[in-house]
């Protein structure tokens, strides 16, 4: 009862302070008015009586004052009380408390980990830079396709760009570190000069590049390292400026050291060092200069103006490169620029992990919800075994006000600690994305940030309220004549106050099917990508390429070496072949490619001739099974003088040539006409599900490439005919090292990562989900049971057998079971549509999986529903109907 | 941090609680009987009974209604609630084992 006049009391001065001043003022004032009456009565004058009555009381603003105080001192008080029963409470039960926490720990974990790498990776992704919700990448576009941007119309749209703070460039490069006798190949960027400022991030030693040194073709070499290489490399030498570095067989000048936690602004790996644009060439090998305008390499980012938006940052800039396609036909005309959002920037790791963080983010959703319902079944089970307690305190003069407290303190405790669990789990998960992904250079870190902590803080409340207030609702129904008797709730069909604890189960039950319908669409998509051929062979093809743009080798001097390479490759043991492509298949590189034009083809007015193709050496579809249907591979004679050919593919023929026979045709390569050859099978280039796509081949001797990726097929494991290479290779040029040398399959394997991860991901909270649903089911089922010995005693009674009760029982788990399987059958048919890219030839409405997960889900449910059916057969009936 | 009048607004609380007991009433009228019934001996002091009532309301152990009073004006009163009455019975208990516990000591020879 105390609680229906404290809570509007309370209420009261917290909301209407004025009126509870008000109050006290009239109180106050009647006590004077009293007073002064009284000592007027008392024959004193009533100017004098006023004054004397004040003073009794003892000065007016004091007394008020301290009333409001009595009123604040309570609320801590009777917080500390609520909250040291409530400890006493869970100390009590420790299988409860112990198994609430587990649970709670593991739902607002799971979120807290997913969004702090969401954090991490998409929101707020680079450390240590500062504002970075104005930042956005800047890419080029050609019709739908997309490539960088130029130096040049850089230069342009930092110029023009009004809504722009500053335009600047960081793109990725490799570079090989040679130190002493060890080349090793390092992660680092390209990056204009005004690159650190406009991060607003500032080297701790030395200093940051010069607005000159954007200019001058390689007169600059200077580099600025990261802290984990001037740790880990130069061990911390506190003289490192000044020192020299050599970068692919350059020598620069290190000029700078970034402060800790910087890792540039590449997400997915970690950034060592800085070199300026000037030295872009010395890094390419020379294909291309820093003002061509027409060289699209920038990966190139912008910094708004404060409040302005990405939508009116795109319209200026497509203005301006509209500007530029008139200005500039030859190499701009078409193009444009677009604008993208941090977390979506097109060319680094974090665009393919959009989709799999969005399914993460609602897959811990779904499990945090289970887990609420969970607790919340726990809950109120203990508080309906509790009941008789409660009735009895209820009849003694405890409101149900201060019951309803006490339980949310017990919620908020529980769901507290659950929450410090979670973010101590968050905190160890934060770099355990990596584990998802095979590649091993990849750095995926989490960040637990204010956000993360909010957002955990904000779920746990959420809970406290859910799982809280769930037994609540019993209290609510505490009529005192009810439950004092035993027979009320002894009947196993009652209805009443059991819908609670079984639409929380049906909740459990409904959320796990639709995961598992989901893991198992995702494990499908995953089996077809796996079983589904690339179109080349994977196992004993190792691919790997030299460091010979490092060493400085030009294009003469290369074709030397290349020819030298291979005949010693051919004659290494186990060597069934070998062959050079620009390219690999699958990798991170890109084709090259070119407009082509082919006899008797009229391409439509809208569409593009640009096709992709690869520059290969002989032996090439040996070496790579890729089966030839009709013509030959390309030979030793297809040299820089012979006539140009080339071998298109199968999707080629059906679009250029209409399915007629291409060897013979001519096609125009780069301005030369060239004559098809031979015919490849289709195989996969750029990804596992891309669909069949035109390709064609193109002898390496007649466009040649520095430094292309060879490709050795091999009876030997890895690390022999790792060695063996090498030996070769530093035979020839001491200097040289090789790049990391990987099977095909690999090469596969980590090209279909992200559907490895969006699996594995949903699988385990699918599993987890799984087993909470049957916990929660198994619980509700052994309690319904328990509760209702008597009524089993007396079918039992009055014959009724073991098979009997044992039907009984299922058959009410089961009613529930498939209650729940229908809701998720209906939700997971709209839901399913979401995982849209990451199924790959399934169907997102694919009746196998949902027959899988309704078998998966029912047998869980009977598996946990047996126990209790078993035990309610072993009912004695003379003790049940005996029992009160 | 027990000031030295913390005995004293233990005290006060019990009678404001017990005067309560007969029936509701404004913060003057408790005051005023308090007097009467100990034949003016204790003299409220007046600076500390709002507080206190106060006090006592935020703890739920009395319950506070606005009416009108004897002289037609409006007024607070006071009255006791299901656990204010508990709670008087314990300190009323608690009151008398301590002065007789007192009286014993000073009687002793």
């Amino acid at each position: 009862m105390r609680w229906s006049y404290k809570l509007p009391l309370r209420l009261r001065s917290l909301f209407c302070k004025n009126e509870a001043e008000l109050d006290l003022s009239e109180e106050l004032q009647f006590h004077l008015q009293n007073q002064t009456d009284e000592y007027v009565a008392k024959g004193m004058d009533p100017e004098e009586a006023r004054h004397a009555a004040f003073r009794s009381l003892g000065g007016v603003e004091q007394v008020k004052e301290e009333c409001r105080e009595a009123r604040k001192m309570n609320l801590v008080e009777n917080f500390a009380r609520d909250m040291r029963q409530g400890l006493r409470m869970l100390r009590r039960n420790p299988g409860f408390t112990v198994l609430t926490i587990l649970c709670l720990t593991l739902g607002i974990g799971a979120n807290a980990a997913v969004f702090s790498w969401v954090e991490g990776l998409l929101l707020r992704p680079y450390p240590l830079v500062s504002d970075q919700e104005r930042l956005v990448a800047l890419s080029g576009t050609v019709g739908a396709e997309r490539d960088q941007t130029s130096w040049p119309d850089l230069l342009d749209m930092k110029r023009s760009c009004t809504l722009c703070e500053t335009v600047f460039v960081s793109s990725i490069t490799g570079a090989t570190l040679s130190i002493g006798e060890r080349a090793e190949v390092v992660t680092g960027s390209i990056a204009s000069a005004n690159y650190f400022g406009a991060i607003g991030v500032h080297p701790i030693l030395g200093r940051a590049f010069e607005p000159g040194e954007d200019t001058g073709g390689n007169g600059h070499p200077v580099v600025v390292i990261s802290y984990h290489l001037w740790q880990t490399r130069f061990q911390g030498d506190p003289k490192i400026i000044g020192k020299t570095q050599r970068l692919d067989n350059v020598v620069y000048t290190i000029i700078g050291v970034m402060p800790e936690g910087f890792y540039g602004t590449f997400v997915g790996r970690v950034i060592e060092f800085w070199v300026p644009v000037s030295m872009l060439e010395t890094l390419n090998g020379g294909s291309f200069k820093l003002e061509d305008r027409g060289a699209r390499w920038a990966e190139a980012y912008a910094r708004l103006k404060p409040g302005v938006t990405r939508n009116q940052a795109q319209q200026e800039i497509s203005t301006i490169a509209g500007r530029l396609a008139v200005e500039y036909p030859a190499t701009n005309r078409g193009r444009g620029i677009t604008v993208w959002p941090l977390w979506n920037t097109p060319f680094n790791h974090a665009r393919e992990l959009l989709p799999i963080f969005e399914i993460m983010v609602v897959v811990t959703m779904f499990v945090l919800l289970i887990v609420c319902a969970n607790v919340g079944n726990l809950l109120l089970v203990r508080s309906f075994g509790r009941r008789h307690e409660m009735t009895v305190r209820v009849a003694m003069g405890a409101s149900r006000g201060r019951l309803l407290r006490q339980l949310l303190t017990e919620g908020l405790l529980l769901s507290a600690c659950g929450a410090a669990g979670g973010m101590l789990m968050a905190y160890w998960c934060r770099q355990a994305l990596v584990l998802f992904f095979p590649d091993p250079g990849l750095y995926l870190p989490g960040q637990i940030d204010d956000r993360v902590i909010g957002l955990s803080a904000v779920l746990c409340l959420v809970v406290t309220l859910a799982v809280g207030l769930v037994p609540a609702f019993q209290t609510r129904h505490l009529a005192l004549a009810d439950t004092l008797k035993a027979e009320a709730s002894s009947v196993m069909g009652a209805r009443g106050r059991a819908w609670v604890r079984s639409s929380l189960v049906l909740l459990q039950v409904t959320l796990g099917f639709i995961l598992l319908v989901a893991a198992t669409l995702l494990m499908q998509s995953l089996q077809n990508i796996r079983t589904t051929s690339p179109g080349f062979s994977t196992t004993r093809v190792f691919d790997t390429s030299i460091t010979l743009n490092a060493a400085g080798y030009d294009a003469p001097r290369a074709k030397t070496f290349q020819e030298e390479l291979m005949q010693r490759i051919r004659a290494l043991p186990g060597v069934e072949a070998a062959a050079y492509a620009r390219t690999v298949p699958l990798g991170y590189g890109s084709f090259s490619s070119t407009p082509i034009a082919v006899d008797g083809y009229q391409p439509q007015p809208n569409e593009s001739t640009d096709q992709l193709y690869n520059e290969v050496s002989p032996e090439y579809f040996a070496t790579m099974g890729i089966p030839l249907v009709s013509g030959r591979e390309f030979t030793r004679a297809d040299d820089e003088n012979a006539p140009r050919v080339a071998i298109v593919n199968q999707t080629m023929v059906a679009r250029f040539w209409r399915g007629q026979n291409p060897i013979g045709q001519r096609l125009q390569v780069k301005g030369n006409w060239v004559r098809v050859v031979g015919l490849a099978k289709d195989s996969k280039y750029y990804s596992m599900d891309e669909a069949p796509r035109p390709f064609f081949y193109v002898p390496l001797r007649q466009y040649f490439a520095i430094e292309p990726d060879i490709h050795i097929r091999t009876t030997q494991p890895l690390q022999t005919i790792q060695t063996a290479l090498l030996r070769e290779v530093r035979e020839l040029d001491p200097d040289l090292t090789l790049y990391e040398m990987i099977t095909l399959q690999e090469q596969v394997d980590r090209s279909t990562s992200q559907q490895l991860a969006a699996v594995a991901l949903v699988a385990l909270f699918g599993g987890l989900a799984l087993l909470l649903a049957s916990i929660g089911l198994y619980g509700v089922m052994s309690y319904t049971v328990s509760q209702s010995t008597r009524e089993l005693g007396l079918r039992m009674a009055l014959g009724a057998s073991t098979s009997n009760l044992l039907r009984l029982v299922l058959s009410r788990g089961l009613l529930l079971t498939t209650t729940g399987i229908a809701i998720g059958i209906a939700l997971a048919l709209l839901l399913t549509r979401l995982l849209g890219n990451l199924l790959y030839q399934v169907s997102p409405r694919d009746p196998l999986a949902f027959v899988a997960a309704f078998a998966v889900m029912t047998f869980a449910s009977l598996a946990a529903c047996f126990l209790p059916a078993w035990r309610a057969t072993r009912t004695d009936p003379m003790r049940a109907l005996r029992a009160k | 941090m027990a000031k030295p009048t913390d005995l004293v607004q233990g005290t006060l609380d019990l009678l404001i609680l017990r005067t309560l007991a007969l029936k509701p009433m404004h913060g003057w009228g408790i005051a005023q009987r308090i007097r009467q019934v100990s034949k003016e001996v204790l003299q409220v002091n007046q600076g500390a009974l709002y507080p206190a009532l106060h006090r006592l309301e935020q703890q739920g152990w009395i319950h506070a209604k606005w009416g009108e009073s004897e002289n037609n004006r409006r007024a607070k009163f006071y009255s006791l609630t299901p656990d204010g009455v508990k709670y008087l019975r314990q300190e009323q208990a608690q009151w008398r084992r301590l002065s007789s516990a007192i009286g014993l000591v000073l009687d002793m020879s």
